[in-house]
């Protein structure tokens, strides 16, 4: 490897992030602008771009066409489904969950959220806080985003005035000082011109802050995850029952907190067996480690019992375990949460059924209470319940651990996904 | 002390055995789609890490279009017998025989759309429930909204407007009978992403990736291999030169480019210079703006 740029591409990390905003106020513009001003389009996606654009009469080339994916999106030159966009700079990768901003949609919200390190939250700044503004910060919080940059967009629409951001930004931080956010940021930017996007431009002296490209390739995200509470969900059991591995019953897994360590006391749930690692393996190659997020093979010094949906913790941290689990849930379906409804559960590799005990409440998301009257949850609602499972899972609270604080309910008839649970 | 840090490769890779394992914990009868291609192989690769040191626990299926690169096929056949997999073949050329497809007729003839039959044939005849395929959301617009389970209905086909929300790392394979799964584990990855992981983990692949000589003709802009499955028009010249290809498709839709570059290493330089998406010379996608949307929704990969 003589090129350098090489080299550095082999020490790049990955940032993952998702837009929000509301209808029409520049989502897809501002990725068509990050994604050509870090050139990133290609000259034959710019090509059909500039067809498409022309065909439909569009005088300039529209670079919201770039990341429209599905054609009934491009007929109505709306987002419907999240959409996933890759980039890098010299610094990091990036993946963006492109989501769309209508009410009817929050489900694909929560989903581009759910695996996010960042949020980048849209705001006209015409238009200041709308309802769609306080949802989608909602969301960020509840889900655990760690970081949230607001941008003001469309400051080319207001005379680029300092006055006008400082305003909006004094209302947000008011506003967001009801959620829990370990970190906010504003921007005010155009995505349309390009100003503070990549590029500072010379339109705005009076912000002395970062662009939104500079954000994105330096902010710390390293201490986002959990290094202290060791967690293992077993995904599979490698035995390979071969001559040569004839005893190597191996367990295979994502470590979803903390560190391993070769000879570590770890504990098994739910048997509550303790043993010691005895080796880490990933392929071929032995470690002496493992961290979260990686995938590995771990053998433990004694033989015990240990399937698929068992976890391998740390005996000096153990999570709770209980079939009593109170959440804060997204319901995606048409067919609303059932009281006393049964549904199948998956959190980290454990599959069980519950039942829905109790509806608690339903929030009212434009003003961040609750809502008054019987709770019911119907899509795209946000509530708190109460549910008992069929076996215990071993959780940690979702705002300690996003992997072993999350789970999904299914339908049992349809199979379909009906909702995500935050566990509190 | 050293920082708990993964680079993006590393964390795409442990995604990528996170989801092969979640495969073939939840399925019965798993496969990978397996076209020989690099996408395909690395997916192979991250098998082989996810389940070491046993054997992938589930076979390869090849869609045999009968236009393949010979050079393919000797790379698949090789790559079978040194890791003692095992490998199913769908062969279009069978469902042409059978009467169960059409073969496309005229200049632009080519078996891309045929061999979604032969493929749902295949998945059916061998009751395969979840297909696993090397395909990636940076590849084309239709594919940047698949999810990494992607539910199929009894007939093969894609629901784009209907698919499941797919949250944190929770993966539902739950179906019906007679329902099946298309999985995804390079969803994340880029094309230069599976470039520089070929190189760091040093993976084989076959040698038409690499620069070298060969007759080719120039149509509509684009280089194609000659060979027999190709009708040339009488205006068109056979002539040779140095090429390679940046995917493994068909003969009759890959279209080649004109490169010296003969080591992973220049291939690289070469992808991150390209002003052209990887897709821009397959010929399949140009049909309509669409393209890709359709043939997804009917059954392809």
């Amino acid at each position: 490897m003589k090129d350098t740029s090489t080299h550095g591409y082999l020490d790049m990390d990955l940032l993952r992030f998702t837009t929000a905003g509301s209808v029409d106020d520049g989502k897809s513009t501002l990725i068509g602008r990050l994604l050509y001003d870090t050139k990133q389009i290609f000259e034959d996606q710019m090509e059909a771009v500039t067809k498409a654009s022309a065909k439909r009469g569009n005088g300039d080339v529209d670079l919201s066409l770039l990341t429209d994916g599905l054609r009934a999106e491009r007929e109505q030159g709306i987002t419907i489904d999240v959409a996933y966009r890759y980039f890098a700079t010299p610094k990091r990768k990036f993946i963006i969950a492109d989501t769309p901003g209508h009410i009817q949609y929050t489900r694909n919200m929560v989903t581009g959220a759910s695996t996010a390190n960042l949020a980048i939250i849209l705001v006209d700044a015409r238009k200041g806080i709308l309802e769609q503004t306080c949802r989608h910060s909602f969301i960020a919080a509840l889900l655990g985003i760690p970081h949230v940059v607001f941008c003001i967009n469309k400051m080319d629409l207001v005379e680029y005035s300092e006055e006008v951001f400082e305003k909006l930004q004094k209302e947000l931080e008011d506003f967001s000082s009801k959620l829990e956010v370990r970190d906010i940021r504003f921007i005010p930017i155009s995505a349309l011109k390009g100003d503070m996007v990549v590029d500072r431009g010379d339109r705005m002296p009076w912000y002395q802050g970062p662009t939104l490209m500079y954000l994105l390739e330096h902010i710390h995200i390293a201490g986002d995850i959990n290094h202290i509470d060791r967690r293992f969900p077993v995904q599979y059991v490698v035995r390979p029952m071969t001559n040569e591995h004839h005893d190597f019953r191996g367990f295979a897994g994502r470590v979803a907190g903390g560190v391993f360590r070769q000879g570590d006391t770890v504990q098994v749930l739910p048997s509550g067996f303790e043993s010691k690692v005895k080796s880490i393996h990933i392929g071929e190659q032995r470690s002496m480690e493992a961290f979260a997020p990686q995938s590995v093979v771990m053998t433990l010094a004694d033989e015990i019992d240990i399937s698929r949906g068992d976890m391998i913790v740390g005996a000096n941290s153990l999570p709770e375990s209980s079939q009593e689990i109170d959440a804060m849930i997204c319901w995606f379906h048409e067919r609303p949460m059932q009281a006393n409804g049964k549904y199948a559960i998956k959190h980290t590799s454990r599959d069980a059924r519950c039942v829905v005990k109790e509806i608690k409440y339903r929030m009212d998301i434009s003003t961040l209470r609750k809502a008054d009257g019987e709770p019911t949850l119907k899509m795209n609602d946000i509530g708190r319940v109460h549910l008992r499972t069929t076996v215990p899972l071993h959780f940690d609270k979702y705002q300690r651990n996003r992997i072993t604080g999350s789970f999904i309910l299914m339908d049992e008839s349809t199979n379909e996904t009906v909702a995500a649970g935050m566990i509190v | 002390m050293h920082s708990y840090r993964l680079t993006h490769l590393k964390e795409l890779e442990s995604e990528s055995m996170h989801i092969l394992r979640e495969v073939a914990a939840q399925f019965e009868n798993p496969a990978l789609l397996f076209s020989g291609g690099k996408d395909s192989i690395v997916c192979f690769h991250l098998a082989r890490k996810s389940f070491f040191p046993s054997k992938v626990p589930f076979p390869l299926v090849h869609v045999d279009t009968g236009h393949n690169f010979h050079e393919t096929i000797k790379f698949r056949d090789e790559l079978v017998v040194e890791h003692g997999a095992k490998l199913i073949v769908g062969s279009v050329q069978e469902s042409i025989d059978q009467g169960k497809v059409q073969e496309e007729t005229g200049y632009y003839a080519s078996r891309n759309k045929l061999q979604t039959v032969t493929l749902l044939d295949t998945i059916e005849k061998h009751k395969i429930d979840c297909a696993i395929g090397g395909g990636r959301r940076d590849e084309e617009k239709a594919r940047a909204k698949e999810r990494v389970f992607s539910h199929r209905d009894d007939f093969g086909q894609w629901d784009p407007k209907n698919q499941r929300p797919e949250l944190w790392n929770l993966y539902n394979g739950k179906k019906r009978p007679g329902e099946h799964f298309r999985a995804f584990p390079i969803s994340n990855w880029t094309e230069m992403d599976v470039w520089q992981y070929i190189l760091l983990e040093n993976i084989a692949i076959p040698n038409i990736y690499f620069s070298h000589e060969r007759e080719v003709f120039d149509r509509d802009g684009v280089i194609y291999a000659n060979s027999d499955f190709m009708h040339l028009k009488p205006e068109e010249k056979p002539y040779t030169m140095r090429v390679r290809f940046r995917t493994i498709g068909d003969m009759s839709c890959t279209g080649a480019v004109d490169s010296p570059a003969a080591t992973l290493e220049e291939i690289i330089e070469e992808v991150a210079s390209s002003r052209v998406t990887e897709r821009g010379s397959r010929q399949d996608d140009k049909r309509s703006e669409a393209a890709m949307e359709d043939r997804k929704k009917e059954g392809y990969f």
